[in-house]
């Protein structure tokens, strides 16, 4: 069976995730990902969406953070202010999801704004609860398109912290959680170098060249010496994130 | 106990012009309706808070009610971005915006302190992070253990304005689903508005729901359908194609206030 590599991005996302792990995720293909590691090897994994709604066990893909749908059929729904403070923070969650529109060489991240804060080229979103998720997860798995204007040099702004400046600086700044372990891409996964924190070429994804990989990255990405491939999706992979739908995609509206 | 009102006279009761307005509710229970009146009355130099302003907050803005928005994150959800802020932010039309930002658990730790008539909240956040170079947030030592805590100053708006499935008249609240910071909003706020789906003569309990007593709540108006977009869990769902709908109305100046006056401006309470 061919797939996409948006489909291989997902599919890399969710073997991260076991039987049991408590995922702090958001829309998009973090929320694929999650629910896809539920239908296929890991049956208990645990999603909580920061709406407050945890152990959500959607049957449709959540078009927003906050269906009815995850309330409906989550073990518990509380308050905003619970889930970031009782839930995220306490140190509970295993697996935080991230993307952004910047990323540097340390897994810090910019969902902020492109160029200067006051007189910003384009005003993203913002941080939402990323900077915490980043802080306090146990680990965070970023999921992010490879281009040299996403994967740059310097971010125009530092929303969440990686590994900040490198090596000791989350224990400097008392950040709990082990930081970014791996940045799952469109043409591979990346991993932190344990020595010095730098995001560095773990995998590539079948069809995949290291340079392809170096020519999309805006600083010079080092390549690991044991380079692996990621291993196809399987058919029972592919099958199972083809079925995951939203619910507008099962019944078109009007 | 709280006034039964209609929503025009709840919102020419409760918010004058510069007051500082949170409208809260998380992709759930979103008060548009209430929305729509302060665009009607025409309020301007409003501080508008938020942690996920949205459409209706894209609304205000672009209708020129804003002169600062304090929140967490400025999009439409699952569609991309809020042109409007953008253009306030961007190019400072209709007006200048000026933002004071901050994450998730800052703003929802601000309005628990400031349900809680504390000066401030303390949270593990903010730090390593280029935020604190441009909002309010200080870092102090904890008094017990030493732990370097991030602080940030509560939250006391002049009105909160949050959307419930429904109220008695006595004007007790019944809200149940996804709950946000509503029952914060509410309580840190010195005034506050609840628009309802329906006003009961008796509340039937729910599994899980908040009860906003009367005596904590000024106002409460009937505002059926009123969360549209948004939706109302046990009343309607929410209305994804409209979200997604918005994103074109939002890019065009033009398109953009000929919606505010077909749907807003000229159309009745």
């Amino acid at each position: 069976m061919s797939h996409t590599s948006e489909e291989m991005m997902a599919v890399a996302a969710s073997r991260r995730l076991h039987d049991g792990t408590v995922c702090f995720v958001g829309i998009g293909l973090p929320s694929k990902a999650a629910n896809l590691a539920r239908a296929t090897h890991a049956p208990g994994c645990v999603l909580i969406y920061e709406s407050g709604t945890i152990g959500a066990k959607p049957l449709n893909l959540p078009l927003s953070i906050g269906d009815g749908e995850l309330a409906e059929t989550a073990d518990a729904v509380v308050g905003v202010p619970e889930i970031f403070a009782y839930w995220l923070q306490a140190g509970r969650i295993d697996f935080g999801f991230l993307g952004a529109a910047q990323i540097d060489r340390h897994g810090n991240l910019n969902s902020t704004v492109i160029g200067d804060y006051d007189h910003p080229r384009v005003r993203l979103p913002g941080g939402g609860g990323a900077p915490e998720i980043a802080a306090s997860c146990k680990e965070t798995l970023v999921i992010l398109k490879q281009s040299p204007r996403t994967f740059v040099e310097r971010l125009d702004f530092r929303t969440s912290v990686g590994f900040g400046d490198g090596p000791g600086a989350r224990e400097q700044l008392g950040l709990p959680g082990r930081g970014v372990t791996a940045v799952i891409t469109d043409l591979g996964e990346l991993e932190p170098d344990p020595e010095t924190f730098e995001l560095t070429l773990a995998r590539v994804h079948p069809g995949v060249t290291a340079d392809q990989a170096v020519a999309a990255t805006g600083w010079p990405l080092r390549v690991r010496a044991d380079l692996g491939e990621s291993t196809p999706p399987s058919e029972r992979e592919l099958e199972a994130l083809r079925a995951l739908r939203t619910a507008d995609e099962r019944e078109p509206a009007g | 106990m709280a006034e039964i009102v209609t929503l025009e006279e709840g919102i020419a009761e409760l918010v004058s012009d510069g007051d500082t307005v949170a409208l809260e509710g998380f992709t759930h229970l979103i008060p548009h309706a209430a929305g729509h009146e302060l665009i009607r009355q025409g309020r301007r130099g409003l501080t508008l808070i938020r942690l996920t302003p949205d459409v209706i907050y894209d609304q205000l803005i672009g209708a020129g009610c804003a002169a600062k928005l304090v929140f967490s994150w400025g999009g439409n959800p699952g569609v991309g971005s809020l042109h409007r802020l953008r253009e306030a932010v961007e190019r400072g039309w209709p007006g200048p915006l000026e933002l004071e930002e901050h994450s998730h658990a800052g703003m929802a730790a601000a309005y628990a302190a400031g349900a809680a008539n504390l000066p401030f909240a303390v949270l593990r956040g903010y730090a390593g992070t280029d935020l604190p170079g441009h909002t309010t947030v200080r870092f102090i030592d904890c008094p017990f253990t030493g732990e370097r805590l991030a602080a940030v100053r509560a939250l006391r708006p002049d009105v909160g304005i949050v959307h419930a499935q429904r109220a008695d008249r006595q004007g007790n609240v019944q809200l149940w689903g996804i709950s946000g910071v509503q029952k914060e909003a509410v309580l840190a706020s010195a005034r506050s508005l609840v628009t309802v789906e329906e006003i009961v003569d008796e509340l039937e309990p729910v599994p899980g729901a908040i009860i906003l007593p009367g005596w904590v709540v000024t106002a409460v108006a009937a505002a059926p359908g009123g969360a549209h977009p948004s939706y109302v869990h046990g009343y309607y769902e929410r209305d994804n194609a409209f979200y997604v709908r918005w994103d074109a109305i939002s890019r065009d100046r033009e398109a953009f206030g000929e919606w505010i006056r077909e749907h807003v401006l000229e159309a009745a309470a």
